[in-house]
């Protein structure tokens, strides 16, 4: 069956008075981006208080679903077909013949028909062509019925210039569209989690940049094109994303060389937090997004959260906190993240690792730690923030 | 400068052969089964090429099969012939050693009811004959050795073998993968009592996708894939022409000039095992001299993560291999040093680099410079 059109639901709560139309040129700018790769003329306009996607001649109808299934913000995507207006009984025949080719000769299913004239010079009152069209239905399949309370089958006709037919509602992701929310730096390593935290935040309409850390030779270039694979996947939802490559082997071994081994990751990550902070500031996000989950490992103790979150004045998203990692794996799976995640790369934190790394880290001590650092760490963060590379994916 | 010293997982093709390929492909781009002149010019390269692979090995050209590789070799001649083969036993014989082409193949044995043994080798990752002749039961259809070791050069009593198999009374099939021997020795399976060779083309500077299985006449076995019949029924599918020309080119080439290049090659890797035992801990696996092979060198570096090292000597354009760079998709540990009795230390600080006609002094001579510079370095820096 060949569908002309889309018709777009969003979910209206939330959406107030005059951020309405920021929220809907938002919607309308992703949906143009995700369909941008799909093969295909797409037009995607707002109407009347309506997001329509119409096609323009041959395309691919199931990429294009599953490229506005990734946009955050739809709730629903109606595939529609378009009908010249050429009378009332011939809309009886067309609407009979596309529910036949939708659903069979012998559906037995309850409907309603729900019709509606946007142009009021229509003939008919939508109330008659309820009726009107309920009934040619009702001759054509014995099986059917009427349900107006919870019919099975919701039969939409809509009168615009042309007459609009839909009865599917695909369910899109929900959240609300990209840049409807400012913009965040991921901190993005190879794992499971980073990548889920940045869709959780995105889909509440944050715009995500993304950071990571890399080590040569320590960490390989495999490593790293399996954080740019990653960021990739994930910009399927978010669209393009802005990906800051740190080099960070000479920060790394420096903290290894002068601070107790056991103190390594917790103060390597500060650092860490420091420069997304400053790459965060520098580029126009407003607050930092980590895969953190309360006792994963050592590094994500309270105490070790509390140690890492010290040095930092943004705000820190992590929506993961109260996650159990099946649930992480649930939906990084959905995602498809999964898959590139779970490569085996070692990724800068695993490297030098200590066997017993502190997991309830005192503040103070951290900070007596870190003095050891300050002839020339100033210099190396400086010099990595200036370094960073960067790749911009989707 | 960019050195490459990791020809043992593959090498840059012939200028020539690659050239050869792309008239094939775009010229004489006939079906050597068509009937009509295009494909009785595509025909002409098949047959020329097996020509000089043939005369090479001194072996019939009808003896010579092309398959999509070194692995499609060894599957093709252990399944084809364990399986032609079974009445007159169920008993199969490999090393430990061997590559996952050919491990793997006879692990799927197993499972469809043929028995194997995996005959261990000595501290220089050489199999030794006793262990072979102990193996030998009148159950025993098959033996596979490798030729040469991927992983530490050891190079295996191949004729010994061979002879020790085909003078008992019931002669027992005899397979040889000598992905990593081909283009470095002379190999003549008559000679040596080979039944079965594997090679592989883009490790003697040939095309990748291209591989030869020799098969004697008088072999049994059948095939594992199923077609139209081509080559003589045992490997139906149209023939890979510009890869079977450009194989053809290569093994011409390869074997031209052949003991000067193989006598400059030991020299090479004589002088680069001396100076890197002039570096404070390391140390050298597998056999020295003429009982290993001219072109691979194994090293231990002790305190060194052998992908740290590996990345290392990349960023001064160094390209060299951890372990075995087919094992190197799953990072396990070297079944190979393990049998060779390498320190469980040394297991993941284990580099191997291998070398090719190509290869010159002065490139070594970078890389050893370079060894002498990061080693310390690394060493700073390890797992505490």
């Amino acid at each position: 069956m060949f569908f002309h059109a889309f018709l777009i639901k969003y979910g209206e709560i939330g959406i107030k008075g005059k951020n309405r139309y920021l929220f809907e040129d938002a919607l309308v700018a992703q949906i143009r981006h995700a369909l941008k790769h799909v093969e295909g003329t797409f037009k995607v306009t707002k109407d009347q208080g309506r997001i329509y996607v119409h096609t323009e001649g041959e395309y691919d109808y199931d990429d294009a679903v599953a490229a506005m299934r990734r946009v955050f913000g739809i709730v629903g995507i109606c595939p529609v077909v378009i009908l010249e207006d050429e009378g009332f009984e011939k809309l009886g025949d067309d609407v009979v013949a596309y529910l036949k080719a939708r659903y069979g000769e012998d559906c037995d299913k309850s409907f309603k028909v729900q019709a509606r004239r946007a142009r009021k010079t229509y003939p008919k009152a939508s109330m008659e062509m309820n009726a009107e069209l309920g009934g040619r239905i009702l001759d054509a399949f014995p099986g059917m019925r009427v349900d107006v309370h919870e019919p099975e089958l919701m039969i939409h006709v809509e009168v615009r210039e042309h007459i609009y037919l839909y009865s599917d509602i695909i369910p899109g992701p929900g959240g609300m569209p990209i840049g409807t929310n400012g913009k965040s730096m991921l901190l993005l390593s190879g794992g499971i989690d980073s990548p889920v935290a940045g869709y959780m935040v995105a889909k509440r309409g944050v715009k995500i940049d993304a950071v990571y850390f890399h080590a040569p030779p320590y960490t390989s270039e495999r490593a790293k094109q399996k954080v740019v694979d990653l960021a990739t996947k994930v910009a399927r939802y978010t669209g393009p994303i802005y990906l800051y490559v740190v080099n960070f082997t000479e920060i790394q071994l420096y903290i290894y060389e002068k601070c107790p081994h056991d103190e390594l990751t917790i103060i390597m990550r500060r650092y860490m937090m420091r420069i997304a902070e400053r790459i965060a500031e520098k580029t126009g996000s407003l607050g930092l997004i980590t895969g953190e989950s309360i006792g994963q490992v050592a590094s994500q103790t309270v105490q070790s959260l509390a140690a890492t979150n010290e040095v930092c004045t943004m705000p820190v998203f992590r929506p993961l906190i109260a996650y159990d990692k099946e649930d992480i794996v649930t939906i990084s799976k959905q995602i498809d993240t999964y898959e590139t995640s779970i490569q085996p790369f070692e990724d800068c934190c695993t490297i030098f690792v200590a066997k017993h790394p502190v997991t309830k880290p005192n503040i103070n001590v951290i900070k007596r730690s870190e003095q050891k650092l300050m002839e020339q760490i100033d210099e190396m963060v400086d010099k990595a923030i200036e370094t960073a590379e960067l790749i911009v994916v989707g | 400068m960019e050195v490459y010293l990791d020809n043992s997982a593959t090498t840059r093709c012939f200028p020539e052969a690659a050239r050869l390929m792309y008239q094939v492909m775009t010229e004489d781009y006939g079906n050597p089964s068509s009937l009509h002149q295009k494909g009785v010019d595509a025909e002409k390269y098949v047959r020329e090429a097996k020509e000089i692979i043939a005369k090479n090995l001194k072996v019939e050209p009808k003896e010579i099969y092309f398959t999509s590789g070194g692995t499609e070799s060894d599957n093709l001649a252990l399944m084809g012939a364990a399986h032609a083969n079974q009445r007159a036993g169920k008993h199969l014989i490999t090393t430990r050693i061997e590559h996952p082409a050919i491990l793997n193949t006879m692990k799927e044995l197993e499972k469809q009811g043929f028995q194997v043994t995996y005959l261990p080798v000595d501290d220089q990752g050489v199999v030794r004959i006793a262990d072979l002749e102990a193996a030998l039961t009148d159950e025993t259809i098959l033996v596979s050795v490798m030729y040469v070791n991927n992983e530490i050069g050891a190079v295996q009593p191949i004729e010994e073998i061979g002879k020790l198999l085909k003078n008992r009374e019931k002669p027992i099939l005899f397979h040889v993968d000598a992905v990593q021997g081909y283009g470095k020795f002379r190999i003549l399976p008559k000679k040596m009592g080979i039944d079965m060779l594997s090679v592989s083309g883009h490790k003697i500077h040939g095309p990748k996708g291209m591989g030869i299985l020799y098969v004697d006449e008088h072999v049994k076995i059948h095939p594992i894939l199923f077609g139209g019949g081509q080559q003589r029924d045992l490997r139906s599918g149209t023939e890979n022409v510009p890869g079977i020309a450009g194989l053809g080119e290569a093994v011409k080439e390869i074997y031209t000039d052949f003991n000067e290049k193989i006598d400059r090659l030991y020299g090479l890797r004589e002088y680069f095992i001396e100076e890197i035992g002039r570096i404070e801990g390391t140390s050298v696996n597998g056999p020295r001299g003429r009982k290993g092979a001219p072109h691979i060198v194994s090293v231990s570096f002790a305190g060194v993560r052998s992908e740290v090292l590996l990345h290392s000597l990349e960023d001064k354009g160094i390209y060299v291999s951890s372990g075995s760079a087919c094992a190197s998709n799953h990072p396990a540990v070297s079944e190979t040093l393990k049998a060779i009795h390498v320190k469980k230390e040394l297991l993941d600080s284990t580099i191997r680099f291998s070398f090719s006609e190509f290869t010159t002094k002065e490139e070594l001579d970078y890389t050893l410079e370079a060894l002498r510079t990061l080693l310390p370095m690394l060493r700073r820096f390890t797992r505490r």
